[in-house]
């Protein structure tokens, strides 16, 4: 019975908060954004006194029912143990090992120092909620947007609107890369012996773990009634049952229940600490664990190549001919001094010290401006580059769905306020002056009206006219330098300013 | 790309050559004008074969059918890397055979048409018909060269060398049809100076037609009705001229047009067979409201939408044939059942069209019809994509004008989604610099810059939710 709730809740939450990491319209936020603000690492670094409290209170009284439940790379995890159950047809994979205390609490100090120290790539690389994020975000979202655009496909064709197609796009190498070595490594993990990765490298079920020794309701072993036959330590993906002794690793158990209808002799039980009544055996002898082939678990890793510039050769064509699109040339991202980081983050060190690198932001991000970093320092945190989009004035999203305080809410209207860049131009890729064409896109563009165009020679007014940028007024939402037409190089560009302030 | 001609034959070479074209413009086109009237023949009866009304020539005395078969549209398959488009040649050489074997004799094409490549696939085509079993008809489009401050010497050479490669591209040793290509255009008269007096490409022509290489000289108009009137009274023979016409410019031509009624009245008086283009406006006369669907089914429940255009396009006497260029099959039968025979208009019918006019120029529509003169942009703008969703929202109702709209969220949906669908984001209107390059060329003298910097306007007030 319990285990079955933990099943049922576990696949529940597992559901919605991969559901929250695969929508791109930013609409289920709104109904389930709770699921992330609940997850330990957001909360500790939101300061979210509320969560915090609730989760060691939960721990306290449950023990560690956060790694069964709550926690999504905990739950996958489970996922690849039972796949790795099932093809390896062993109904008894596991066994008791000591715990590794050294590396436990040697990567939850240098987790902490990471933390203190801002180093958000290793802060990332390290914790649950970050590693599930990369995972979700990376891999499964681009197979969740082909499902959608398969839908668009045959909506277009059914002339509905219901569905739009949306652009799959390698957003960081880096990021990938490292999303495809989290998911192997903990597969590998997973597979071999259950929840390794939360019981020796999580600092999260460090912590929990600690806790949890202290937990009124745990497993416990009725002496007199347990044979010692092994069967509950066999089955105990966190090995942490020591049948021999009948002891039992509080730090290390999960509270996932398997084992309970696992004794034959009803000896092992989950009750408060304080009862220590025996209860009698519920003997069954289902688990007819079927022998079927296992599902290979393939994970198609589908990656859109960015979009290639068309390099036609320029003929010499003596007469323009009707019809055609000229080639799309590829906008090369500009090379920022200063990453920019999105209304509502307040200052970059706001961001370093909050972001867990979930992901979630650059997974709602409906217009393209949002990206793992490739820094070393900020590894995987978000940062804007204007390539592809731009931070548009209505939208708010990345703001709406940050679980970790590095982006706090804000309005649309303290948005379009909120100076977070301001434009650069750059005269040698500027279109009137290298094609001689009157342009003003930027201009035309600008929501704060910051850009004006003026005569390029002063004391000419019939010549042709250039921007001129008010940094006082610009509030680096990249309008210009997304649509300006110099290729590969934009004219126009924002450059990142290290606090952001209300203009 | 030239250089691989030598090397495959011209077949492949058609399913090779890309034409960088948006994959959704050309569906655009095609799909949308005549859904309504796809034939079905059970209750149609097989498209007849032998029905075709013709026209006769003064000059040469032509037996010319009504329907004529305009090369600007071929359709055309995505690339294999899915980059751009090129000419499907068996789609073409089917709707080519059937459009003969219908009684369709006369096919219109230029060098500048489908980025170059219209005179040599329909020249494929026709090659496998015999050389007497139809008309070609052809351009000298050295507009696309004036302007530049090229020297008459220049001009004169590039002309003659696009006058060479016709006969080389349609495999002819004779043009039935040939035309000085859109004049009227650009600056007027000095542009047509520029373009024949100047550089004596008229002379060279007038010679060609004396030596038989050339049967019937004359001349595309789009523009300025002074050049119209000048050249038709410059004392050169002219054996047809070629015009827009359709119920809508009858008398109330939009923009630089000058009203049809005009111009045929003009040809009419010197017995100077007109040869009609844009009878449909490039969809525009067949995707129309529902309403005024309603209003011309009412009339006659079992004829197209279309077939009232191309009934009011032919019925003038005086029309040598009328130009369609059709993407689809169903568009080629309809047209030939709806000119075999053609019954001509009556008066009240006429009224009836022009009735029918004045309600559709109440809809907000750009008069874009798709001809694609303006391409390529070298911005990389979709320009006839953007002005078509935006056309076809109008007349759909998706163009709302305040949040207060009943159907605002439904419209906003429609126009936003739609407008990804048939543009992809980086040929959108917001990339637009203003340049104006592209409005010169336009031979419906849309301002093409203000309307999509308009447009622009309207998508960004929908997606901030500001209207």
């Amino acid at each position: 019975m319990l285990r079955k709730i933990r099943l049922i809740s576990a696949t529940i939450c597992f559901t919605l908060i991969t559901l929250l990491f695969l929508d791109f319209t930013g609409s289920i936020h709104a109904w389930l954004g709770w699921l992330a603000k609940i997850q330990f690492l957001p909360a500790v670094l939101a300061l979210n006194i509320g969560v915090i409290i609730f989760l060691i209170l939960l721990t306290l009284l449950f023990g560690r029912t956060y790694c069964s439940v709550i926690c999504p790379l905990g739950v996958l995890q489970d996922l690849m143990a039972w796949v790795g159950k099932k093809a390896k047809k062993s109904k008894l994979p596991y066994s008791y090992s000591p715990a590794i205390s050294w590396l436990r609490y040697g990567v939850l100090a240098l987790f902490i120092l990471a933390i203190i120290a801002g180093i958000g790539s290793l802060v990332a690389l390290l914790a649950p909620y970050s590693a599930y994020g990369r995972i979700a975000n990376n891999l499964l979202q681009p197979i969740w947007i082909g499902g959608n655009n398969l839908l668009a496909y045959f909506a277009e064709r059914a002339d509905s609107y219901a569905f739009y197609e949306t652009e799959v796009w390698l957003k960081s190498v880096p990021t990938l890369i490292l999303a495809v070595a989290t998911f192997v490594l903990l597969f590998v993990l997973a597979w071999k012996n259950g929840r390794t990765y939360c019981n020796t490298i999580c600092p999260v079920g460090t912590i929990l773990g600690f806790l949890s020794r202290f937990s009124l309701y745990r497993v416990q072993i009725d002496t007199d009634k347990c044979n010692g036959c092994g069967l509950c330590a066999r089955n105990c993906k966190a090995a942490c049952i020591n049948s021999k002794e009948h002891a039992v690793d509080y730090s290390r158990c999960v509270a996932c229940m398997d084992c309970l209808n696992k004794c034959k002799q009803g000896a092992i039980n989950y009750m408060p600490i304080w009862n220590k009544t025996k209860t009698t055996s519920p003997h069954n002898g289902e688990t007819n664990l079927s022998r079927r082939r296992a599902l290979s678990a393939t994970l198609l890793i589908t990656m859109a190549s960015a979009m290639k510039a068309q390099n036609r050769k320029t003929e010499e064509v003596v007469m323009k001919k009707d019809g055609g699109l000229e080639p799309i040339k590829e906008r090369k991202p500009s090379n920022r001094q200063t990453p920019l980081v999105p209304p509502g983050a307040q200052s970059i060190k706001n961001m370093t010290s909050h972001c867990t690198a979930c992901q979630l932001c650059v997974s709602v991000c409906p217009n393209q401006v949002l990206r793992p970093s490739g820094d070393l320092m900020t590894l995987m945190q978000p940062e804007m580059s204007y390539e592809l989009g731009y931070c548009r004035p209505e939208c708010t999203k990345c703001s709406e769905v940050c679980p970790a305080g590095a982006i706090l809410p804000i309005t649309t209207a303290d948005k379009s306020a909120t100076q977070i860049g301001h434009a650069v131009w750059i005269k040698d890729y500027c279109v009137p002056l290298t094609d001689g064409q009157k342009c003003g896109n930027c201009e035309r563009h600008c929501p704060t009206k910051a850009i004006q165009m003026v005569p390029s020679v002063a004391n000419d007014p019939k010549s042709i006219k250039i921007p001129v940028i008010n940094t006082e007024r610009c509030i680096g939402c990249g309008a210009c330098e997304n649509l300006c037409p110099a290729r590969p190089f934009s004219a126009i560009y924002v450059e990142g300013h290290e606090r952001h302030r209300i203009v | 790309m030239e250089e691989h001609t030598n090397h495959i034959d011209r077949r492949d070479f058609f399913k090779i050559v890309g034409i960088t074209a948006a994959a959704t413009t050309t569906s655009f086109v095609g799909c949308s004008p005549q859904k309504e009237n796809t034939p079905q023949s059970t209750q149609l009866g097989p498209v007849p074969t032998d029905k075709m009304t013709y026209r006769t020539t003064p000059t040469t005395k032509d037996k010319v059918s009504i329907l004529g078969y305009g090369c600007m549209r071929w359709p055309t398959v995505p690339t294999p890397d899915g980059k751009g488009n090129l000419i499907d040649q068996e789609a073409v050489n089917e709707l080519v055979d059937y459009a003969i074997a219908h009684g369709v004799n006369y096919f219109d094409t230029a060098p500048v048409y489908i980025q170059g490549w219209s005179e040599e696939s329909t020249g494929i085509a026709l090659k496998r018909h015999p050389r007497d079993s139809y008309f070609i008809a052809t351009k000298m489009s050295n507009h696309r060269i004036a302007g530049r401050g090229l020297s008459p010497k220049e001009i004169y050479d590039a002309s003659i060398k696009m006058y060479r490669e016709s006969f080389k591209k349609l495999q002819v040793d004779y043009i039935d049809y040939y035309l000085l290509h859109s004049i009227g255009g650009a600056k007027g008269m000095e542009t047509f100076n520029e373009r024949f007096i100047d550089s004596g490409v008229l002379d060279f022509l007038l010679k060609e037609r004396e030596a038989g290489r050339i049967r019937n000289l004359g001349w595309s108009f789009h523009g300025d009705v002074k050049v119209f009137d000048t050249v038709l009274n410059m004392g050169i023979q002219w054996d047809f001229v070629q015009i827009q016409l359709n119920y809508l410019d009858w008398q109330h031509a939009s923009g630089r047009n000058v009203n049809a009624e005009y111009l045929y009245g003009e040809l009419a008086k010197r017995n100077i067979p007109a040869v009609i283009m844009e009878p449909l406006l490039g969809g525009r006369l067949s995707n129309v409201p529902d309403h005024i669907v309603a209003r011309l089914k009412q009339q006659r429940p079992e004829q197209s939408v279309a077939s009232w255009a191309f009934r009011f396009a032919g019925s003038p006497e005086h029309v040598l044939t009328v130009l369609s260029g059709m993407t689809y099959m169903e568009h080629l039968q309809d047209n030939i059942r709806t000119y075999s025979p053609l019954e001509p208009l009556t008066d009240e019918e006429a009224q009836f069209l022009y009735d029918t006019a004045s309600l559709i120029r109440q809809y907000p529509t750009v008069p874009c019809n798709d001809c694609k003169y303006c391409m390529p942009c070298p911005y990389a703008i979709d320009i006839p994509a953007i002005l078509l969703h935006y056309n076809k929202c109008v007349n759909e109702g998706n163009v709302p004008e305040t949040q207060q709209d009943e159907n605002y969220r439904k419209a906003r949906q429609a126009f936003l989604v739609g407008y990804d669908r048939s543009v992809p984001k980086l040929r959108q209107a917001n990339h637009c610099i203003g340049c104006n390059q592209c409005s010169p060329l336009c031979p419906q003298r849309i301002d093409i810059p203000r309307e999509l910097h308009r447009i622009d306007a309207f998508v960004e007030k929908l997606k901030q939710e500001t209207l």
